[in-house]
């Protein structure tokens, strides 16, 4: 069996040691929101989370495309690795979203377009993973992967623009003011640096995540083939 | 064998189609399902009672007395149509899987999609049959009065939406291993937008809104109709591929 690369072991201590500081950063060194108070802390992870959960719905459905055209296993378990990785940092940024909405808008959850899609989203792909476990070969659990892969893709961003037709709360911190946002507010240099180290952070955890799960898929299609030769 | 079979496939690439052969083949489809509906009727009958009782257990569920039916029979009537549209896409698509109707179908020298379409066409068909006589009976049990011009078209939009989308769907649902279950959790999730933005035209078409509002929503539909029927068009044959 084939030993774990040096670069992905680096990798591996290399994401926890960035989180432990972006934890720093984010509960310690990021002064306290005049407004919110220490809640408002929480808004760091859940960008982070989001933005990387966000990167791997959209490499999947690149993924999907990529398939269908070369029709090359490689991508499906690019795929995979995407979308598993994502739907648990998107699940991540709901609940993170639900525990600074309780004191800011005072309720856990609104219908508001950001969180709608956000649900609709997650409950896409975690359809997805249902529908690959429907299907015993192979070859055809990554054709319809992929057809649903993109299909959901596609779907997500309709359904963002078809709720953006109600009025929207969520605050959009960076580029844009809606003055019927709810919970909005400007960062300070020490916020900024707190919110873009958690950026960081988490872009380098989900490279690393995302590369150890390919390595996973790859272990695993090479146990299937193992079984194959051994039965035969 | 495979010689054989890379042989028949340049066959049918080479030989020179009369036009209008696709439109023949789509229509093939659309007359295979309607005469087979004609004979049995029991996708009709099925989707269209499960209709009525959805309304039946909206009735109870939501206490729909005068002042509650105005705003919330837009709600309702798509919501009878998403259940009732499933039910309908999974039967016409496990007939073709299990008489193995399917596979018949992707030996014919025909350009996959015409099945795709043809599929689409009979399965709209269908909804649209269980659409018009819905309407009456609740215009009819809460007389409101559902026969406006602009209501119609965005049902008629909303539908080739839902089967459209839904047609590609079933196709896959119905080869997995949960294929009855599968449908509703792969299709409900996808075709949001479409309920969504029908939903607003169709309350803005019974409340008497603006027209400028539901402008914007029957875009929308037209917007999603357009694209996924491309998408299906486009991926439909890495679907039913043996």
């Amino acid at each position: 069996m084939q030993s774990k690369p040096l670069v992905l072991k680096i990798l591996d201590v290399v994401s926890i040691i960035l989180l432990s500081i972006s934890t720093y950063l984010a509960l310690i060194y990021a002064p306290t929101e005049l407004v919110m108070g220490n809640v408002q802390r929480v808004f760091y992870f859940h960008i982070g989370t989001a933005w990387t959960a966000l990167l791997g719905f959209i490499l999947a459905a690149l993924f999907s495309v990529a398939y269908l055209i070369t029709k090359d296993m490689k991508w499906d378990r690019l795929q995979v690795a995407a979308i598993e990785v994502s739907l648990v940092f998107f699940l991540i940024t709901i609940v993170l979203g639900s525990i600074w909405a309780r004191p800011a808008w005072n309720t856990w959850w609104t219908w508001d377009p950001r969180l709608t899609t956000a649900a609709v989203t997650e409950l896409i792909y975690v359809a997805y993973f249902m529908l690959r476990q429907g299907i015993d070969e192979p070859e055809k659990r990554a054709r319809f992967g992929a057809v649903y892969a993109l299909v959901g893709g596609l779907s997500a961003p309709i359904t963002f623009f078809a709720i953006r037709l109600f009025r929207t709360i969520h605050p959009v911190v960076i580029g844009g003011t809606n003055p019927a946002a709810d919970g909005g507010f400007s960062m300070t240099p020490r916020m900024l640096t707190a919110f873009f180290f958690a950026l960081f952070t988490f872009t380098i955890i989900f490279v690393d995540l995302f590369w150890n799960r390919i390595r996973l898929g790859d272990l695993q299609e090479k146990v299937e083939q193992l079984k194959l030769k051994v039965t035969m | 064998m495979v010689n054989k079979t890379t042989e028949i496939k340049s066959m049918t690439l080479e030989r020179p189609r009369p036009s209008g052969s696709f439109l023949k083949a789509v229509g093939a489809v659309v007359w295979k399902d309607v005469r087979a509906e004609f004979r049995s009727r029991e996708l009709f009958s099925a989707m269209l009672v499960f209709s009525l009782l959805i309304i039946l257990i909206f009735n109870f569920a939501l206490e729909l007395d005068i002042k509650t039916r105005q705003s919330v029979t837009a709600g309702v009537l798509w919501a009878t149509f998403a259940f009732a549209g499933t039910l309908g896409l999974n039967r016409s698509m496990a007939i073709e899987k299990d008489r193995g109707c399917l596979d018949g179908l992707l030996l014919a020298p025909v350009d996959r999609s015409a099945i795709y379409f043809g599929k689409v066409i009979s399965n709209l068909a269908f909804m649209l049959i269980v659409e018009i006589i819905v309407l009456p009976v609740y215009s009819v049990l809460y007389s409101v009065n559902l026969f406006q011009p602009g209501l119609l078209l965005v049902i008629l939009l909303g539908s080739i939406g839902y089967v459209g989308v839904g047609t590609l769907l079933a196709a896959m649902s119905v080869q997995t291993r949960t294929r009855d279950i599968l449908l509703p959790i792969l299709l409900f999730p996808v075709v949001i937008p479409v309920l969504l933005a029908a939903v607003k035209a169709s309350s803005g078409f019974l409340t008497g809104a603006d027209p400028a509002d539901i402008r914007l929503p029957i875009s929308l539909l037209v917007a999603y109709d357009v694209i996924f029927i491309a998408v299906a068009f486009m991926v439909f044959d890495a679907v039913v591929e043996e």
